[in-house]
């Protein structure tokens, strides 16, 4: 199953993601939203940042989880690429964020993501696990 | 999407289509989309009707809907969005109504240049411009600010910029709101927000931020035009960029509570990215408080980068900016939340206009004016894209129907990704210098997304604004040089 697939949007930047669990929802999000962002080649697992995140619910949480990974990017320039979610439950998040420290004239930010959107963001369950809709402006 | 606009859109005029009331049981108000008929093709292929309509449940909302030509797809209101609620009706505020980048703006700038003194030094010019201006994904500048220095950013502006000596006083009096709104509150800002502010003064971003040179072409209206010191030939220069990652910051961090606050305020919307708080709840004067700190960096960040610009053409030209005759014609937000005064049903009221990819446009007469175009209406900047053409509009009396608003662009048609896929194999670079364009770029990416057919073209936009009687063709400015993050 493919980890995520960008749909069109006329202005900013959409995807699709997918996971057999919440959990892998979860990282799948995250990886996309970089992946979108920055090329994540040969990065090395250089930098581990936990995160623990509440919100009333998983939608939030989702959005919240992604905000926090890109603020961390713009302000210590660490482009994330892997993320072990170790607890989800509907309103916490015991997760973990692994990258790398990018220097700013690296050129491997393609495209400024200013943030995930709580635009229209459901998480549904599938037959075979869930699938949720992101918009990231950019 | 999973939302489809599956309404009917009464065409109610030449240029004004409604969405009715009924559409969806809680819309409050009908909606309302300027536009004509070839137009609003695209727009419902693009969906955004559904996006105008979701807005019509917020609380306090008066009149209509509004969505200006440029409208499309966005996220909470599109992109093109007007939205008017009244105060003492319980009226609310969204960030989701401004957007993340807040007071993303233009400016344009005149000079006593004429294409022809330009054009031999053209590469010149845009090499000092995207050399002194610092452009691209998470560009720093060169001006570094602590906490405190960057409170008095929030609170003062452009006009903390002009008394650090980037720039002239008379730019003050030139800016939509002098440059600086009252009202900032720098306590309702996050850490955050300043720690990602602390280096981007004077930094153009990504994206469809730009600064052109430009030449006019054309004039509509030469009494206008000569009060906004603008005549045919001419070169000028334009800006566009915002609050960078302050904006940002503020805008995520207020939607976020927001969300969380829905119940408490007992708001019911559709869409959680127009999460809203009454603009008189303690929550929603702390989101104004902290959009307008976020509105005057922006203000702040145009100033210093007019400063730099003014520098390059000085060393390129051999003159100084003053005798280069480099005025600030004006600078206008076009992604903003305002308290402004309308009569509605005959009585005075104060609502909170939100504007998101609109533009104020006011009147001839309007007492906020600078008595310089008081007699003539504001000067109203649209920039196109970088590979057709600009406008200069000024406001009229007919647009207090959109509280006094109008278009604030061409208005995306493709996705990034289309636009990307469509021009693959094709030398931008190279077609842009056919046209006599000179361009240079940060990120390649950036170049395709931004080529002009993912771009509605801006003259059928202006012309529906001109058409519905909102806003004034004066003039039109073709691009010589471009500066692309």
């Amino acid at each position: 199953m493919a980890r995520y697939e960008q749909v069109p949007h006329t202005a900013d930047l959409a995807a699709k993601i997918y996971g057999k669990s919440l959990s892998e929802l979860f990282e799948n999000a995250a990886f996309a939203m970089m992946d979108m962002s920055a090329d994540l080649e040969g990065l090395a697992p250089e930098e581990t940042m936990p995160v623990e995140l509440e919100a009333p619910d998983k939608e939030d949480l989702l959005v919240c989880w992604l905000n926090e990974i890109l603020y961390s990017l713009v302000s210590e320039n660490i482009l994330f690429f892997e993320f072990h979610v170790l607890s989800i439950t509907d309103g916490k998040l015991t997760a973990e964020a692994i990258g790398q420290r990018i220097g700013e004239d690296e050129g491997r930010i393609r495209t400024e993501i200013k943030a995930a959107t709580y635009h229209d963001v459901r998480i549904e369950k599938t037959g075979s696990g869930y699938e949720v809709t992101v918009v990231f402006d950019v | 999407m999973t939302q489809t606009f599956t309404g009917n859109l009464e065409k109610i005029g030449d240029y004004k289509w409604r969405i009715p009331k009924g559409y969806l049981p809680g819309m409050r108000v009908p909606g309302i989309i300027y536009s004509d008929e070839k137009m609003l093709k695209s727009i419902v292929r693009d969906n955004a009707p559904q996006q105008v309509a979701n807005a019509a449940h917020l609380p306090g909302i008066v009149k209509a809907s509004m969505a200006m030509p440029d409208i499309h797809w966005g996220y909470g209101l599109p992109i093109g969005g007007v939205v008017a609620t009244d105060i003492e009706a319980g009226g609310v505020v969204t960030p989701g109504g401004v957007g993340y980048d807040i007071n993303c703006g233009v400016r344009l700038i005149s000079t006593k240049l004429e294409g022809d003194d330009v054009r031999p030094h053209a590469k010149e010019l845009v090499d000092a411009l995207f050399r002194i201006v610092p452009t691209g994904v998470g560009s720093k500048g060169r001006i570094k600010v602590d906490i405190s220095e960057e409170k008095n950013i929030m609170i003062k502006g452009a006009k903390w910029a002009v008394q650090k000596g980037y720039g002239w006083q008379e730019d003050l009096e030139r800016c939509e709101e002098n440059g600086f709104i009252d009202g900032a509150d720098p306590s309702a800002v996050s850490q955050r927000a300043y720690q990602r502010g602390r280096d981007q003064s004077g930094t153009l971003g990504s994206g469809n931020h730009f600064l052109e040179v430009q030449e006019v072409d054309e004039i509509y209206n030469e009494d206008i035009a000569k009060t906004f010191g603008i005549k045919k030939g001419q070169v000028t220069l334009m800006v566009h960029t915002g609050s960078r990652g302050v904006g940002h910051q503020i805008c995520g961090d207020y939607a976020k509570r927001m969300v969380n606050l829905l119940s408490r305020y007992k708001i019911n919307i559709p869409d959680r990215q127009l999460s809203c708080v009454p603009v008189k709840s303690e929550d929603g004067q702390a989101y104004l408080g902290a959009m307008r700190c976020a509105a005057n960096y922006a203000w702040a960040n145009r100033q210093v980068i007019t400063y730099l610009a003014r520098q390059a053409f000085e060393r390129v030209m051999g003159e100084s900016a003053e005798s280069l005759g480099m005025h600030l014609v004006y600078d206008v937000a076009h992604n903003i939340a305002k308290l402004e005064e309308y009569e509605i049903d005959g009585k005075k009221r104060l609502l909170c206009v939100h504007r998101k990819g609109a533009t104020r446009a006011f009147p001839p007469g309007h007492k906020d004016l600078p008595e310089r175009y008081r007699r003539v209406g504001q000067p109203v900047i649209i920039p196109g894209d970088m590979g057709r053409c600009s406008y200069l509009l000024a406001g009229t009396s007919e647009a207090e129907e959109t509280f006094y608003s109008t278009c604030h662009g061409a208005g995306r048609l493709m996705s990034r990704t289309a636009a990307k896929k469509a021009t693959r194999n094709r030398h931008i670079v190279q077609e842009l210098a056919q046209k006599g364009i000179t361009i240079r770029f940060t990120g390649r990416d950036t170049l395709h997304e931004e080529v002009s057919e993912a771009y509605k073209d801006v003259t059928d936009v202006v012309d529906i604004v001109q058409g519905a009687g909102i806003s004034l063709k004066i003039a039109r400015m073709k691009p010589l040089g471009v500066i692309k993050g």
